[in-house]
């Protein structure tokens, strides 16, 4: 084609994808809308405390107190907003964004709507790892484990997947989903035996938290820990967006496009699971954010990759945010877990996507 | 439909004589051995049909040529105007500027856009950590103009019938401005008007300088449209019985005891093709 035939068929109006411009508005918002509601989060609580308050700390801790002027906060508000607070939230943000990021990747890679890392038994490996090194005392390598364990998992699902005979276009999603459950219900087991076996006194507790996923002892190790991996392995799986719209139509036509397809499904994937890995060892196996958030960003944005991506990032961190809030707000003074506001939540939008998967086949 | 001249000339002049020949491919899965030293050539800028009844080994062959599967032993190359090139040594994405592949079925279940879908076409010819240009867009649409898809450019794919899909893919394979295009049963689930569409298409891309490899089931439409054939045979390992024009391959001789059954063979009043008719055996 031409340079002037292209020229003019470029002038009409684009239908689906999002333009560059509006890709561009989308992620200024949802980032504000994601500080506005680490602000908010941070004040709600039984202290009383205004966002402004929470402003205050923060920009005196960041060192511009004194550059705007602002009196020093006293120390009780400080200690409630910065030491316990806003790890908390920080650390919501950073597991809401990362399994978001981990949904949209799993889904692409197996081609499945379903696909999430808490379903297709990543979070419950590495539950598993945590549990053992918790049981072990050996809290130190507490990241390792958890990303040995979601390794693990992954591997066996896809394994189960396929060994049970392969469709041309790769693994089937009920497929995927049932050996996910079975690698899922097995590390559960596994776990319970550790716990059952081994836990004393207060272990029970800790490692309770890990299986129903809570951010409640967040510190500022687990916004290290969770924060980097979200930001780091959250950017590299960001930038991605064209690979994994090759998979649209499958590992074939994916190859037939030039798309080494081995090696970028087995990169991705072993980077999922490092970051599923890294933030169940700070927060636990939280379920159904991975399957909620890139399904509700496709209804906004549509499913093209490179806007997919890191806006479900962003809508999973304020997500995640508002949902802790919720958990630990709702029944105060008593706290739940998270992870039990999430599944209330995302287990009827996995039956409405089972359904309309149903209905279309 | 206003781009396709200039189009036709950028492929011919990329490409004045290009031709496919797979050597010697083998290739086994589980053990058995589904394509045993087979030779397939595609002349060029002309429709080759690859035929044989089911579990011939069409597809793999397809899949092997197109660089999805690497063969266990064999030579692919397609011949142009710097000589033949192996096509299985080369990059992966140049491979994919030069050939494209539509195979049996594709599906999604995400809801992408049909011009999201088209645009994938445009995926080897820029790169991965860079959004579809202005030209990819344009190129997409011309694409799906040519395959009479405009209309359904803002549809989710996931909403299409099994024809409206199947013109999707077409345009997807066209957006990928190949030299080279192997479709896989393109005609299958396709009512007759939509079948005779779609060669009718194939057929305009032969003229622009496209080499055309399609496996196909329907020996009439194969006869209709085609200019050569290349026949598969079903038990031992998927060999070639025969190889050449369309009236000399699609002969009662080839086609009975490979398929069996009874053909007859007559001459369309208008067009003066082979028109097949079959009888049980």
């Amino acid at each position: 084609m031409t340079e002037t035939a292209a020229r003019a068929t470029a002038a009409t109006p684009r239908a689906g994808t999002l333009s560059r411009r509006r890709l561009l508005a989308w992620l200024a918002g949802t980032t504000t809308a994601l500080v506005g509601t680490v602000v908010v989060a941070v004040a709600i609580g039984p202290a009383g405390l205004t966002p402004s308050d929470v402003a205050q700390v923060v920009a005196t801790r960041v060192g511009f107190g004194d550059l705007l002027g602002l009196a020093a906060p006293d120390t009780l508000t400080d200690g409630i907003v910065w030491q316990l607070r806003m790890p908390r939230v920080l650390t919501a943000a950073a597991v809401g964004a990362g399994l978001a990021v981990c949904g949209v990747v799993m889904q692409s890679l197996t081609r499945n709507p379903l696909a999430d890392p808490y379903l297709l038994g990543l979070s419950s490996g590495a539950s598993f790892g945590a549990a053992c090194v918790l049981v072990l005392g050996l809290t130190a390598v507490l990241p390792v484990a958890a990303f040995v364990g979601s390794t693990a998992a992954l591997v066996a699902t896809l394994a189960l997947a396929s060994a049970s005979g392969r469709g041309a276009g790769g693994l089937s999603p009920a497929r995927t989903v049932l050996a996910g459950l079975a690698v899922s219900q097995l590390a559960a087991a596994a776990t319970s035996f550790v716990i059952f076996w081994s836990a004393k006194g207060d272990q029970y507790r800790e490692i309770l938290s890990w299986l129903l996923g809570s951010v409640a002892g967040a510190t500022w190790t687990s916004v290290a820990v969770a924060g980097g991996a979200a930001l780091v392995i959250g950017a590299v799986l960001a930038s991605t967006g064209s690979l994994l719209d090759a998979f649209t139509f499958g590992d074939t036509s994916a190859a037939a496009l030039g798309v080494p397809v081995a090696r970028v499904r087995w990169g991705l994937l072993l980077a999922v699971a490092l970051l599923t890995g890294a933030l169940v060892s700070q927060s636990g196996a939280i379920g159904f954010v991975g399957l909620i958030l890139p399904h509700a960003v496709r209804q906004l944005v549509g499913a093209r990759h490179r806007a997919l991506l890191p806006l479900s990032m962003l809508c999973g961190a304020t997500f995640l945010v508002w949902a802790d809030t919720v958990a630990r707000t709702v029944f105060a003074p008593r706290e739940l877990p998270v992870g039990i506001v999430t599944a209330a939540i995302g287990a009827p939008v996995f039956a409405v996507l089972l359904w309309k998967g149903r209905a279309r086949s | 439909m206003t781009q396709t001249s200039e189009r036709s000339a950028h492929v011919a002049d990329a490409a004045p004589d290009a031709g496919l020949a797979a050597e010697r491919v083998r290739w086994s899965v589980g053990g058995r051995l589904i394509l045993d030293d087979v030779d397939v050539t595609a002349p060029p800028a002309a429709v080759t049909g690859l035929l044989g009844p089911n579990g011939t080994g069409k597809s793999t062959l397809l899949r092997l040529v197109a660089g999805v599967q690497r063969p266990d032993g064999g030579r692919v190359s397609l011949a142009g105007a710097a000589g033949a090139e192996d096509l299985l040594a080369m990059p992966r994405r140049r491979r994919a500027r030069m050939l494209a592949f539509v195979e049996q079925d594709a599906a999604t279940e995400l809801p992408v856009t049909v011009l999201d879908a088209v645009l994938l076409g445009r995926t080897p010819h820029r790169s991965l950590l860079a959004g579809p240009t202005d030209d990819d867009q344009a190129l997409a649409r011309a694409a799906l103009d040519r395959v009479g898809a405009l209309a359904l450019s803002a549809r989710d794919v996931t909403t299409l019938s099994g024809g409206e899909r199947q013109r999707v893919h077409m345009a997807r394979a066209l957006a990928q401005a190949p030299r080279v295009l192997l479709l896989d049963e393109p005609t299958n689930h396709l009512d007759v008007a939509a079948q005779l569409a779609t060669m009718r298409l194939v057929r305009e891309l032969t003229v622009e300088g496209v080499t055309v490899l399609a496996a196909l089931h329907d020996l009439s439409l194969a006869a209709a449209t085609c200019d050569h054939a290349v026949v598969l045979a079903p038990g031992d390992a998927g060999h070639v019985v025969a190889a050449g024009p369309v009236d000399e391959v699609l002969v009662p001789a080839v086609i009975d005891p490979v398929y069996g059954v009874r053909t007859t063979v007559l001459r369309h009043p208008r067009t003066g093709r082979p028109v097949l008719t079959f009888e049980e055996a």
